[in-house]
């Protein structure tokens, strides 16, 4: 089941560019692409918990501002030499609003 | 004894005459007159001009104070309107006689004006000098305009033109374009090249008559009845010695005006140089031969014994996209026989002319790679018996004892012209090696070599690696990032040459492999940008490292530090107080003096940003960008204030410079130091610029550093006043953001460019204000308070965008 809320506007955020949503579970970082896509990851990079939200976003990827690992948006995972995953949570635009999944990121603790 | 010496025209030849007579200390007293309302320029670059690439003030070869340095007295805008050679004197247009012992033509050529109906009418021009230039530069894609003419100055003219977007044709009167330097074959070539950048090209196209209305031009007609609409019409068909008033004086005169070996004209007294001279039954039109005549007749007035050889000559096509080489003799004749290889896939022509089994000449289009070694066959007349079968493929196919492709190139002499464009030849390209530019960068920023049109750039790459040998390594050219095969420099090129100001016309341009670049690239993008049009070009925040994004350092913990910029270290009670209640109120961990005398207030929670910084712009501060790639901090001593051994106002003058200089984004960060005296208690002997007050005034040192290396500085130059040694630091400053790579140091570029090269920029006056002129034009967008900015308008992209903690809690 899913359950849709909106949670801002498209151009609350800038393109190629990101912003945190606050949970009781920690920040979920909200990214825009330069194509508007948008993508919702946990805002804690696997390396040593870089705020992603603070990343250069390229393509559909974020660079971590603390050490420059790239994560994909899609998917979450550590590109190139680096390992890890990122947890990612449904999103999506409608209307020029931005929808996150709450059932999914309330899952996100108990998983 | 002074010899009384006037020039006849301040044109390319007789400006580098006069530079050899001043660097021999000859004893002279100089009378320089133009006809042009200017003094000396490099001719040869109007036409980077008129495409844009180059503004006017960037061309001028001697300025004004090069002039007064040599006690040259200008007369520009006038005129000598005839001489008398029984009693030594010019007289000018405006009636002054003056008198001399040596008097130089350099009166250059006229273009030739084709008498056709018409041809005075308002809006027909030739191609010869700035007024020229800026006729056709007022032109857009509005306009329409006709070249009469396809060699190379016409090409030239319609290539400019074309780049700003002009409708232009081109009408030639031969079956093909530059008939003199190219065959058929590679004129069929360089026209599809053109036509290709949007150029109409007509040969065999007879101009009737200029058509006009209201005494303006209004369109060419042709023979045939063609009638072609125009705004302008630029005849380019040739030049003729300009010998008219030499001829008045009684000079012997042929085509041009006829000289001996020495430079001397049939008078003892007169000596000739350039296009208005005939020398052995030669005229001349380009640079190369020119800058020699110029040589030998300083020797010849300094009484020195010299002698102007005629040498082989060859053309390289400046047209942007156009690789195009000629030599030597291609004509079709008894006993010659041709060598040619195409592929016109690749666009790719090449003919070689041979006689007695030697090469009399060589046209190369597309792929000019091996002109220098082409060329040297011609120039030592080396049998090619031998290699006959594989000669057309190059040096690199020269099979059994492998043919060093290095050697041609080794073996060319000092004064073989490399790049055309600059008129930049082999010595001088080999004096900047030796004298410290180490890669094509280097070279490029030194001597102008292959920074025009870059066609030479192979044979820059190949003196290089005569000159260094095992030291070479062939520029395995480090791209940016993995997004696009250019280098650095190669992409600021493109933006300066091409216009691109925006990031969507670089990635376009330069064929960008990724969407939109990568965390790499863009910060360097976004800041060449900035750098290069700082009126044009929009900062992207999207494109900045958090730092720079949000104007504070991130630190590990994901919160950020503050520190507000105190003026060369000074601050006040009421300073103090103000950051200590801010401390206070936003819980700051630690406080801390850093290195450069600020405090930063660690451990500052993202979302309280713009409110820290509310408070503190409230008590009068503002952001120290201790976070930036631009200026940081100008660290000071006590100086005369205080201290018993202080000089100079160091920290006042630490205050000035931080004032002027604050906000300004460079290649990467930027700290200054002003010590009282060279006991230098601000450490100003490491810091990128540094600046050390003693009695005579202030040394300004530059390539400092302690951070992960540590160096002192170089003494850049040693100037008198204050004010001096802002500007000195300005334009300093804007030649590092103008030419230095993204994130290197000063001292990192430094040792890439070498010091003598920035040294000779900031001492040459002209240079150095429009350096600081352009860096206060910068300035006066990039110099504001990024905390008030956003504390006001941007403060809600520091807060989150949702917070669902209290929806959970339902
Ligand atoms: C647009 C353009 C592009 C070119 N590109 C190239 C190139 O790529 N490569 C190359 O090798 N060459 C090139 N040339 C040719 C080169 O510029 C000339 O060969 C060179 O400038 C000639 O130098 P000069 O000193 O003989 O004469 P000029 O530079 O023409 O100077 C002569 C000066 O004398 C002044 N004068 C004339 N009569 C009088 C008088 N009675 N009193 C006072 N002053 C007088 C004139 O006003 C003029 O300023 C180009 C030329 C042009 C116009
Ligand atoms: S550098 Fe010289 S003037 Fe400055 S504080 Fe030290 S001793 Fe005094
Ligand atoms: S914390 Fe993200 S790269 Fe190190």
């Amino acid at each position: 089941m899913t359950d849709w809320i909106d949670i801002a506007a498209l151009d609350d955020i800038p393109q190629r560019g990101a912003r945190v949503v606050k949970t009781r579970q920690g920040c979920v970082a909200v990214f825009r692409t330069a194509a508007d896509e948008v993508f919702a990851l946990d805002n804690t990079c696997p390396h040593k918990q870089g705020p992603l939200a603070e990343g250069i976003v390229h393509g559909s990827a974020v660079t971590c501002p603390l050490h420059n690992w790239v994560i994909s948006l899609e998917t979450g995972l550590v590109q190139g030499n680096d390992e890890g995953q990122v947890a990612t949570y449904p999103a999506r635009v409608e209307g020029g609003r931005i929808l996150l999944d709450t059932t999914f990121l309330q899952a996100r603790t108990a998983a | 004894m002074t010899q009384n010496i006037i020039v006849i025209g301040a044109g390319m030849a007789s400006g580098r005459a006069l530079e050899h007579l001043f660097d021999a200390g000859a004893d002279v007293n100089v009378t320089l007159f133009n006809a042009e309302p200017r003094g000396n320029y490099n001719r040869i670059m109007l036409s980077p001009v008129l495409a844009g690439d180059k503004t006017y003030e960037e061309i001028v070869t001697h300025d004004a104070e090069w002039y007064e340095a040599n006690g040259v007295t200008c007369r520009f805008g006038e005129r000598v309107a005839s001489v008398d050679r029984a009693a030594k004197t010019v007289t000018a247009e405006n009636g002054d006689v003056l008198p001399y012992d040596k008097l130089i033509f350099g009166t250059g050529s006229n273009p030739f004006m084709i008498p056709l109906p018409g041809h005075d009418l308002d809006g027909v021009i030739a191609y010869r000098d700035l007024e020229d230039t800026e006729l056709m530069m007022a032109m857009g894609p509005q306009n329409k305009v006709v070249v009469i003419g396809g060699g190379l100055l016409g090409l030239e003219a319609a290539a400019g033109m074309a780049a700003r977007g002009v409708d232009v044709t081109v009408v030639h009167i031969m079956g093909h374009l530059m008939e003199r330097q190219l065959d058929e074959a590679a004129g069929y070539l360089l026209r599809k090249a053109l036509v290709d950048k949007g150029i109409t090209v007509l040969c065999q196209a007879n101009s009737k008559e200029i058509l006009g209305h209201d005494g303006k031009v209004r369109a060419l007609l042709l023979d045939d009845g063609t009638e072609l609409p125009c705004d302008l019409l630029v005849m380019a068909v040739g030049i003729r010695p300009n010998v008219a008033l030499a001829a008045e004086a009684g000079l012997a005169v042929g085509k041009g005006i006829h000289v001996d070996d020495q430079m001397v004209t049939s008078d003892e007294s007169i000596l000739a140089v350039g296009e208005c001279v005939e020398h052995n039954g030669a005229i001349f039109g380009l640079v190369a031969p020119l800058y020699d005549q110029a040589k030998v007749a300083a020797q010849t007035i300094l009484g020195e014994e010299a002698a102007f050889v005629q040498k082989e000559l060859s053309t390289k096509l400046k047209v942007t996209g156009c690789d195009l080489f000629s030599a030597g003799d291609f004509a079709d004749a008894e006993g010659r026989e041709d060598i040619v290889f195409r592929d016109p896939g690749r666009g790719v022509y090449r003919r070689l002319v041979i006689e007695d089994n030697v090469v009399v000449g060589t046209v190369m289009y597309g792929d000019t790679a091996d002109s220098g070694w082409f060329f040297g066959l011609i120039r030592d007349k080396t049998d090619i018996a031998e290699m006959r079968d594989t000669v057309i493929f190059g040096p690199a196919y020269q099979g059994g004892a492998p043919v060093d492709p290095l050697a041609a190139v080794a073996a060319l002499p000092r004064d073989a012209e490399i790049c055309g464009c600059n008129g930049i030849c082999k010595g001088t390209i080999v004096d900047a090696i030796e004298g410290g530019a180490g890669d094509l960068t280097a070279v490029r920023a030194v001597t102008k070599a292959s920074g025009s049109c870059g066609t030479c750039t192979g044979l820059v790459e190949q003196v290089l690696a005569v000159t260094l040998g095992d030291d070479f390594v062939l520029p395995g050219a480090q791209p940016i990032c993995g997004c696009t095969d250019m280098t650095h420099e190669d992409v600021r090129r493109m933006i300066k040459s091409q216009e691109l100001k925006s990031m969507d016309a670089v990635w376009q341009e330069c064929a960008w492999k990724t969407r939109d670049g990568c965390h790499v690239c863009r910060p360097a993008l976004n800041y060449y940008l900035i750098a290069d049009w700082p009126l044009e070009y929009l900062d992207d925040p999207q494109s900045r490292f958090i730092n720079e994004r949000k104007h504070a350092n991130i630190q590990k913990d994901g919160t950020f530090s503050v520190v507000p910029r105190m003026w060369g270290g000074i601050t006040t009670p009421d300073e103090l107080r103000a950051i200590a209640d801010a401390a206070d109120k936003y819980d700051v961990p630690t406080v801390k003096v850093t290195g450069g005398q600020r405090i930063d207030l660690l451990g500052v929670k993202g979302e309280d940003l713009p409110s820290i910084w509310a408070d503190l712009n409230d008590a009068g501060m503002v952001s120290g960008h201790a976070y930036s790639k631009g200026l940081r901090t100008v660290k000071t001593c006590v100086g005369t204030d205080h201290c018993r051994f202080g000089t100079q106002d160091s920290t006042g003058l630490g205050i000035k410079l931080e004032k002027a200089l604050w906000g300004s984004w460079t290649p990467h960060k930027l700290k200054l130091g002003v010590s009282g005296c060279p006991r230098n208690c601000a450490e100003a002997t490491c810091k990128d610029i540094g600046v050390v007050c003693v009695d005579s005034g202030f040394q300004v040192g530059i390539g400092g550093a302690a951070g992960m290396d540590v160096r002192e500085v170089e003494r850049l130059i040693d100037v008198e006043t204050e004010e001096e040694t802002i500007v000195v630091i300005k334009a300093m400053t804007q030649l590092y953001r103008e030419n230095a790579k993204y994130l290197d140091r000063i001292y990192k570029w430094m040792n890439k460019v070498g010091l003598d090269w920035i040294r000779e920029r900031i001492a040459d006056p002209a240079e150095r204000d429009a350096l600081a002129a352009r860096f206060d034009l910068s300035q006066t967008v990039y110099q504001k308070d990024p905390w008030a900015e956003h504390a006001q308008k941007k403060a809600a992209i520091y807060r989150p965008v949702a917070n669902l903690t209290l929806e959970a809690a339902e």
